[in-house]
């Protein structure tokens, strides 16, 4: 946890020097950004944990994008009961009422499908990425890797 | 006849207006005569105001559904006390129902003491006899072992049955298990080749009743509305000249028919759905506590014998 935090202050650092060079870059980075999945970062600043709130009938965020290791929690903000199972049965919660819970750690990198066995329209995605290597998008490299994808499109 | 019907240019029965209006919500409650597969549709105020006499046959049966016991939230707090209202509505029909079907989603969460409440509750249900058919909700945490158990005993496979009365043959299914990650619901081959063995013997004139709890038709696949192989279920259905399928799930009246068949979805006892499409999710739909009452009810259905007709009553808790 404590690396992960290093790693977004030079991602700071990294960001900065990139507003300084080159202001057009950087709106397409933003909006390369947009259409990446959602980095764990994201959830864990809004709640402190890295958390996948049940709402509506969907999982929010998803894709998310994890470095391995790192433990998701799911909260039911529903009037109905969800579950979360992975389609290959890795992981799987009891029913969970109103505003219950449901945590797993993944510890190996990969894609994990999951769904809602009692509303299976429900269907969401975890990205795990090796430890180090996780959430390009956030170092210089990655930004500029991004940027330059975009012009070429 | 009904002034529902007021043009008839397919010679069916049903105007569009008429089935329109037979679309929405039971808010007053809507009557439907089926005859050879066909529905003909009347509000439900009209057939309370004249003799309902004639609608009377050799078996009447009522569907409630969608009891979810435990649910506790804004949009019914006391689900207990709706079920206990319909339950009433059910006693003071005029002809005691020769059975009541319950089509599922009896509990909120599968737990234990939520299956004792609904089992207490219905036993003050004056009828022979009560069949049931599991909803989602019932299965959660066991794959419907608990709900087997207590609501299921002699049933195949993984509770499905099929029983015959005066004449008509009734078969639950079980729509509600082992779902697939972005799929509907789901009967599964097991269950298909039974029912295909169950029918076998049947001759085509015998009236068919089917219930399970999801939909057999695609109301709406975008929430689920839906089962996956309920084609492959229809199909052995087709060769029938009456068929009747009643489900619950989506907590509203829905009526449709395809051929011979005739598909009807019932109220719940205890908390409304959207139309739909018409909200961001199927959640539980808060109204006003004042209209609560007339979005939750019963479905009576009176099988006439050698008419091949079913009529199917939906009535709501208010009035």
């Amino acid at each position: 946890m404590q690396r992960w935090k290093m790693q977004q202050s030079k991602t700071a650092r990294n960001l900065a020097a990139v507003i300084f060079g080159a202001a057009a870059v950087l709106s397409l980075v933003a909006a390369s950004a947009a259409l990446r999945p959602h980095s764990a970062t994201a959830a864990q600043e809004k709640t402190g944990a890295i958390s996948v709130s049940i709402d509506n009938f969907s999982f929010a965020p998803s894709p998310l994008e994890i470095p391995a290791g790192t433990e998701v929690t799911w909260i039911n903000k529903d009037d109905v009961p969800h579950t979360v199972v992975s389609t290959d049965r890795k992981f799987r919660s009891q029913a969970l009422d109103t505003g219950e819970k449901f945590s797993f750690t993944f510890q190996d990198p990969g894609t994990y499908q999951y769904f809602c066995s009692v509303h299976p329209k429900m269907t969401g995605t975890i990205i795990v990425k090796r430890a180090a290597a996780a959430n390009p998008a956030r170092t210089g490299s990655g930004l500029l890797a991004n940027a330059l994808a975009l012009l070429r499109l | 006849m009904s002034k529902y019907i007021e043009e008839n240019l397919d010679r069916d029965g049903v105007d569009r207006r008429g089935f329109l209006k037979c679309m929405a919500w039971a808010g007053t409650g809507t009557f439907c005569l089926l005859q050879g597969g066909v529905l003909k549709s009347f509000a439900l105020t009209d057939v309370l105001r004249k003799n309902a006499g004639d609608l009377k046959g050799d078996l009447s049966f009522v569907q409630i559904s969608d009891s979810h016991i435990g649910f506790n939230k804004a949009a019914n707090p006391d689900v207990a006390a709706t079920l206990r209202e319909a339950i009433a509505k059910v006693n003071a029909l005029s002809t005691r129902p020769s059975f009541v079907l319950h089509t599922g989603d009896l509990t909120h969460l599968s737990k234990p003491e939520e299956f004792d409440t609904l089992a207490e509750s219905l036993k003050s249900l004056k009828t022979e006899r009560i069949f049931y058919v599991p909803g989602e909700h019932d299965v959660l945490n066991d794959n419907g072992q608990m709900f087997r158990e207590r609501f299921g005993r002699g049933t195949q496979g993984d509770g499905w049955y099929s029983f015959d009365q005066k004449g008509a043959h009734f078969i639950g299914l079980v729509n509600v298990l082992d779902l697939k990650a972005g799929g509907l619901g789901k009967l599964g081959p097991d269950q298909l080749a039974w029912l295909e063995k169950d029918l076998v013997r049947l001759k085509s004139s015998t009236p068919i009743v089917v219930f399970a709890h999801i939909p057999l038709w695609a109301v709406y696949p975008q929430w689920g509305w839906g089962t996956d192989d309920s084609e492959q279920a229809l199909s052995l259905l087709k060769r029938f000249g009456s068929v009747t399928i009643l489900n619950g799930h989506i907590h509203q009246t829905m009526q449709k028919i395809e051929g011979n068949i005739a598909f009807h979805t019932a109220c719940s006892t205890a908390f409304p759905q959207p139309q739909p499409g018409q909200a961001d999710s199927p959640g539980p739909m808060k109204v006003p506590a004042e209209k609560l009452r007339s979005l939750l009810g019963v479905t009576e259905v009176n099988f006439v014998r050698g008419k091949h007709t079913l009529a199917i009553v939906d009535s709501t808790l208010q009035g």
